[in-house]
């Protein structure tokens, strides 16, 4: 198992479940990320903050398969998964709820939740796993057979991140999962993601609120212009002064 | 209404049947990928073929050819996407237009190489005689056409709308990067999508060629008629082409009725001109 080599010092002790080293991430000629090096261990809920274009949708995408990595390695449950298709690491139990949620806009709720229910190796589980996230999310079970693009945003994004746990993850990537809602939506959200993790759900969390990243998160990782120069135990950074001055700083 | 008029309505109707289940394999195609299939027509041609020699064969009529030639053409479908469309798919347009023009001359001259350039013809009495039905005279291979070419349409259309089969193609054809988060391969949709729309063709075929002429130039015959049912009907939707192909062999049944067989074909494209002037989506299609 390795360990970041030279970006950030390791975050947290634990067996990891997720580790990125030296990932870049190419569009064209264009860099996405340049050099990011992070650990995820088992159970816990991290956090990878950053401004806009620091590169951490770019890295969650990559984690997940939708975008190619062009140097580095990624580890999860012991295995090499860089390369691989985002159809084949969603069946090993990393699961995405990508930025712009990226939903069936077509197709009803229950629909869009089925469909995150795909990767199941037994599917007899499926109708099972609907009802947990209709527990969590009771909005959906209201609006199970409505199209999925008729919905509002908050709605969106509980939708999003039901479908992304139909597929009984073992480790959650959620991308900005706060933007652009109402802040009551925002806070029933993070209560959620509190819950999840009681459970024993794995998370790794992208976010540009850092006060509220900080607040559900065990570890962070803070990225800048597609490296990761920082990180620390959430109480850390949240006290750390350059975690202000990136983010206070750049932001007034 | 005389019985001369419900006689020409109802094989009017028979006849758009068939005109809609091989106009929604093109449309399916449309609506899953955005890519136009010139050896649609082609496809319905290799069909007709198929019955041919089952018939030559076996001795055996549309209860052998009809699934024989829907496995055989699901077969031509998927090896063309695997083989062609995957590929030319990645390349401009006009790659894509002339890759499947391509495959449309490949396929016909094919034909004229293995079977020669005769007309060929099943026997009427194949499927069985006409007969009186409520003052009506039926075609018994006509009523048979149109009866499976209606549930078979049908059947196409709950597939699409109300199976876990037709709910991943439908994510493919959303956004198939979010599809491959599901787990879903988007190439095997793809795949089965034409696997789907080329068997759907291959019955129609079969059913056609009891009782339609069978030539290897037959498909570009068939094909114009499908084009303008699928724009008529909106590109994309079975429904659509439904809707569309009832209408335009009814037309075609009733114009030809009143004004005589030589305009029937003036009366539909006027009113396809008509039509897609006021919707040009078509009847059903989305903007
Ligand atoms: N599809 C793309 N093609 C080209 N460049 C891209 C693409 N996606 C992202 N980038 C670039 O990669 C860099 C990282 O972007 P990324 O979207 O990963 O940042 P982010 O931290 O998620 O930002 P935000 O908070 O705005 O979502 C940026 O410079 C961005 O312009
Ligand atoms: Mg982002």
């Amino acid at each position: 198992m390795s360990s970041p080599q030279n970006a950030a010092p390791q975050a947290s002790v634990g067996a990891p479940l997720l580790s990125v080293t030296n990932l870049e991430v190419r569009y064209g000629d264009l860099i996405g990320v340049a050099d990011v090096s992070l650990v995820v261990p088992k159970g816990s809920v991290v956090a990878l903050l950053g401004s806009n274009g620091a590169g951490k949708t770019t890295t969650l995408n990559a984690i997940a398969g939708i975008v190619p990595a062009s140097k580095g390695k990624i580890e999860f449950e012991g295995q090499a998964i860089a390369g691989q298709p985002a159809y084949a690491i969603v069946r090993k139990g990393l699961a995405l709820s990508p930025e712009g949620w990226r939903l069936f806009v077509q197709q009803t709720v229950e629909a869009n939740l089925l469909l995150g229910a795909t990767p199941l190796a037994d599917k007899s589980q499926a109708p099972h796993l609907l009802q947990k996230v209709y527990a969590i999310f009771p909005r959906l079970a209201e609006r199970r057979l409505q199209r999925a693009g008729t919905m509002s945003g908050g709605e969106r994004q509980m939708l999003a991140v039901g479908r992304a746990l139909m597929s009984a993850p073992h480790m959650l990537l959620l991308d900005e999962p706060s933007l652009g809602l109402a802040p009551a939506i925002v806070e029933s959200m993070y209560e959620t993601f509190q819950k999840l993790h009681k459970d024993g759900l794995t998370i790794l969390l992208a976010e540009q609120s850092v006060d509220l990243a900080l607040e559900v998160s065990d570890t962070a990782y803070v990225l800048q212009v597609g490296k990761s120069v920082l990180s620390g135990s959430a109480r850390e950074l949240a006290n750390n002064a350059e975690v202000q001055r990136i983010y206070l700083g750049a932001g007034h | 209404m005389s019985n001369t008029l419900l006689q020409v309505i109802v094989s009017g109707l028979l006849l758009g049947a068939v005109y809609a289940l091989f106009s929604s394999g093109l449309t399916l195609i449309w609506g899953m990928m955005n890519v136009v299939n010139f050896a649609h027509g082609e496809f319905v041609m290799l069909a007709m073929y198929v019955a041919f020699m089952v018939y030559t064969s076996l001795g055996l009529g549309p209860a052998a050819s009809v699934p024989i030639a829907a496995m055989a053409l699901a077969a031509v479908g998927m090896a063309s996407y695997f083989l062609l469309v995957r590929h030319i798919m990645k390349g401009p347009m006009l790659a894509q237009i002339l890759g499947t023009f391509g495959l449309s001359l490949f396929l016909r001259y094919s034909a004229f190489w293995w079977f020669g350039s005769d007309f060929r013809t099943l026997p009427d009495t194949l499927v069985g005689s006409p007969f009186q039905f409520a003052g009506l005279r039926l075609d018994a291979p006509r009523l048979l056409a149109g009866v499976v070419a209606l549930f078979v349409t049908l059947g196409l259309h709950l597939i699409l709308t109300r199976t876990s089969l037709g709910s991943r193609m439908l994510a493919v054809s959303e956004d198939a990067t979010a599809a491959q988060l599901m787990g879903i391969r988007p190439e095997r949709m793809q795949a089965a999508a034409w696997g789907l729309a080329a068997g759907a063709t291959g019955i129609a075929g079969a059913l056609i060629a009891t009782f339609f002429y069978t030539s290897p130039t037959v498909g570009e015959t068939l094909a114009i008629v499908a084009f303008v049912t699928v724009s008529l009907g909106g590109f994309g939707s079975v429904p659509g082409a439904l809707v569309a192909g009832l209408l335009i062999g009814l037309v075609e049944s009733v114009s030809a009725y009143k004004l005589g067989p030589v305009y029937k074909d003036v009366v539909v494209y006027s009113l396809f001109v008509l039509v897609l002037w006021c919707r040009p989506q078509g009847l059903m299609g989305k903007m």
